[in-house]
């Protein structure tokens, strides 16, 4: 399976189904709001599987899909400004959102 | 204005149950979302980046302080506090919960509201001149007509599963307030030779991927054969609109393909076919019908007034704010000694077309007290209070200051159209609000603004162009490049009676690069006009776009 790039891993997020918050697919096989506690995928094999785990458990939430981030030591950082929004809230807003609750 | 009859308040509560009960089945695992998603967007309910969105139509822009208020609710009680007013006069609510959706709608349908049909590949939400009504110039007011052709296409069987979404705009006024040809179809109201009204009927205009200017498919099409021609219309589209590429299946790739001539053939031979089969138009509606929606509408009592206001006239010599206000927000009324006022949502700063819940409940208020309780939304993202007496500005004008709702600047360069972007968005490729904010920061001197003029800049956060880029003096296109966001910018838009597309400038630039272009582009316009008088769009015509291109991109050549 390809690797993907030094430092770059993938995670897969939906949107939790009664509130629309981003959520994440966590190792152990459920969804966490923590970007932290996501499961990595660190090439395009696990990436696939990653996926397809976390589409038998979308009970709970909607349209699960892969997303690229970097590691910084260890710990994962969204590396396309879509999903950096998605992580924190609107950027016009710091008062709503993820952001908020810093 | 127009009041829901029995049926209307059996069909939308009607469609409150059914929907609350699918939220119910789709959150206790009976739906799965491919089975919820087009039902949810059948009811105007989107999934964004972070939350549900919540679309509800504001049929022809037009609201009570009474429905208003239930805005300002709705933002109190089931979202965060604001609600941001959309280029389809819609409200859109970014934080809905799934769970709060059915007493949301309850709500809603208590004053006359809904969210149907603001989403999915059927006939949206109709939209009208602003000033419908009040207007100085207007030949006939257009909202019966949307109303009309609400009704029709509200649940039309045949026209709910059409090939893509299906917009349409009516003016009663030769000055286009409504942006009629960059809609499926655009009607403007006309009288013929023998005085008798009418319309001339516009099709196959749009923005987006494709953006096309409407033509005109019939130039003047009596009144009592409205429905039946749109039938036509949407019958020949619905049949021969393509359907195996969502980027061609609006019906001005249709019109485009087909040729309007042809186009035109097959629509007046159904319309024909028709009228033949039934003796007259088919879906002609009952004459009382007619009567009983016009009468909702009637122009409302205003008592006679001088058509000088000494209040007027004494604050607009001894308040400047007040006489900016006056000059930038206000607009002729076809009644002496009234105005039409726009409340600006576009503070300095602002996100565009947002208003908080204590804001949307100060302007209920003011409807009640100074415009015979009417408020109107503008494809422009402001507000506008139709009825006020020239005697009312000043104590409104003060009113609105208390709410952060004063600025003068209707018109101006700051008062720009934005959608949500990539802020909210879920199909958006950039943001739209940052940049807008920026712009109108660097414009925030009201002196220079006036000194500028009239300035239509326009931001969509996509290809989409729900921010009407197209037809803005300056559009301005949020797009993703190397992974980061860049702009395009176009010039020469106009989104009135002389519409135009604008013409793309040169390569994108990005976000920080944006407000500075706009600035060099506007000190050459300062500098190129003729007179204080010419408004950039009249520069930008007799000069054509080599002067401003070069303005736009003169740091990237000095660099260079």
């Amino acid at each position: 399976m390809s690797a993907l790039k030094q430092g770059r891993a993938q995670i897969v997020s939906a949107n939790d189904l009664l509130i629309g918050d981003v959520v994440y697919f966590t190792a152990a096989g459920g969804w966490t709001r923590a970007l932290r506690e996501a499961a990595l995928a660190r090439d395009a094999g696990e990436a696939g599987a990653l996926l397809a785990r976390a589409a038998l458990q979308q009970g709970r939430v909607v349209d699960p899909y892969l997303a690229d981030v970097a590691l910084d030591g260890g710990a994962p950082r969204p590396t396309h400004f879509r999903e950096v929004f998605r992580a924190h809230g609107p950027t016009t807003r710091p008062d709503l959102g993820r952001q908020a609750e810093k | 204005m127009y009041r829901y009859d029995e049926f209307d308040h059996a069909y939308v509560n009607q469609r409150v149950a059914q929907f609350s009960d699918q939220i119910a089945r789709r959150i206790d695992g009976r739906l799965s979302e491919d089975e919820f998603k087009p039902l949810r967007l059948q009811n105007g309910l989107y999934l964004q980046l972070h939350a549900y969105m919540l679309r509800i139509a504001i049929p022809y822009g037009t609201l009570s302080g009474r429905q208003m208020a239930a805005l300002a609710d709705i933002a109190e009680r089931w979202d965060k506090g604001y609600g941001h007013f959309t280029t389809r006069q819609n409200i859109q609510f970014n934080w809905t919960k799934l769970s709060d959706v059915p007493a949301i709608l309850a709500h809603l349908a208590s004053v006359e509201m809904h969210a149907i049909q603001t989403s999915g590949n059927c006939i949206r939400n109709v939209t009208a001149d602003h000033f419908a009504g009040a207007a100085a110039d207007e030949i006939e007011d257009p909202r019966p007509t949307a109303e009309l052709i609400r009704q029709w296409s509200t649940a039309h069987p045949e026209f709910a599963f059409l090939p893509r979404k299906f917009k349409v705009a009516v003016t009663g006024a030769p000055n286009d307030r409504a942006v009629t040809k960059a809609h499926d179809i655009g009607l403007r109201m006309l009288r013929d030779a023998q005085g008798a009204p009418g319309y001339e009927v516009i099709v196959g205009g749009g923005m987006g991927r494709t953006p096309m200017i409407g033509k005109v498919i019939r130039p003047f099409l009596p009144k009592a054969h409205l429905l039946p021609y749109l039938e036509a219309i949407l019958r020949v589209y619905n049949l021969h609109g393509r359907r195996d590429n969502k980027y061609k299946a609006r019906v001005k790739i249709l019109v485009h393909e087909t040729g309007l001539e042809a186009l035109r053939a097959q629509v007046e031979a159904e319309f024909d076919r028709q009228m033949a089969a039934t003796g007259g138009p088919a879906v002609q509606p009952d004459p009382a019908e007619v009567a009983r929606i016009e009468a909702y509408f009637a122009a409302p009592a205003l008592a006679p007034r001088a058509p000088v206001s000494d209040a007027v006239e004494t604050a607009r010599t001894f308040d400047p704010r007040f006489a900016a206000w006056l000059e930038t927000n206000t607009h002729p009324h076809r009644a002496p000694g009234y105005a039409i006022a726009t409340v600006s949502l576009k503070a300095i700063g602002a996100a565009p077309g947002d208003a908080s819940a204590a804001q949307m409940r100060a302007l209920a208020a003011l409807a009640r007290r100074y415009s015979g309780d009417e408020l109107r939304i503008s494809h422009e993202q402001n507000v506008i209070l139709p009825n006020v007496a020239l005697d009312d500005l000043p104590p409104l004008h003060a009113a609105l200051q208390r709410e952060g709702l004063a600025t003068a600047n209707a018109g101006l360069i700051s008062d720009i159209i934005a959608c949500p972007g990539l802020d909210y968005c879920a199909l958006a490729t950039a943001r739209s609000i940052p940049i807008a904010q920026d712009i109108a920061r660097r414009f925030a001197d009201p002196v220079r603004a006036r000194a500028i003029g009239e300035f239509k800049i326009k931001i969509s956060g996509c290809i989409n162009a729900c921010g009407h880029h197209h037809v803005g003096h300056v559009g301005i296109l949020g797009l993703e490049k190397a992974g980061i966001e860049n702009y395009q910018i176009t010039l020469g838009g106009d989104a009135t009676e002389t519409c135009a597309i604008g013409e793309r400038a040169g390569p994108g630039v990005a976000a920080e690069e944006v407000g500075p272009a706009i600035e060099r582009l506007v000190d050459a316009y300062l500098a190129l006009r003729a007179a204080d008088t010419e408004a950039f769009i009249e520069t930008y015509r007799r000069l054509g776009a080599a002067p401003f291109k070069a303005a736009l991109y003169a740091t990237q050549k000095k660099a260079a």
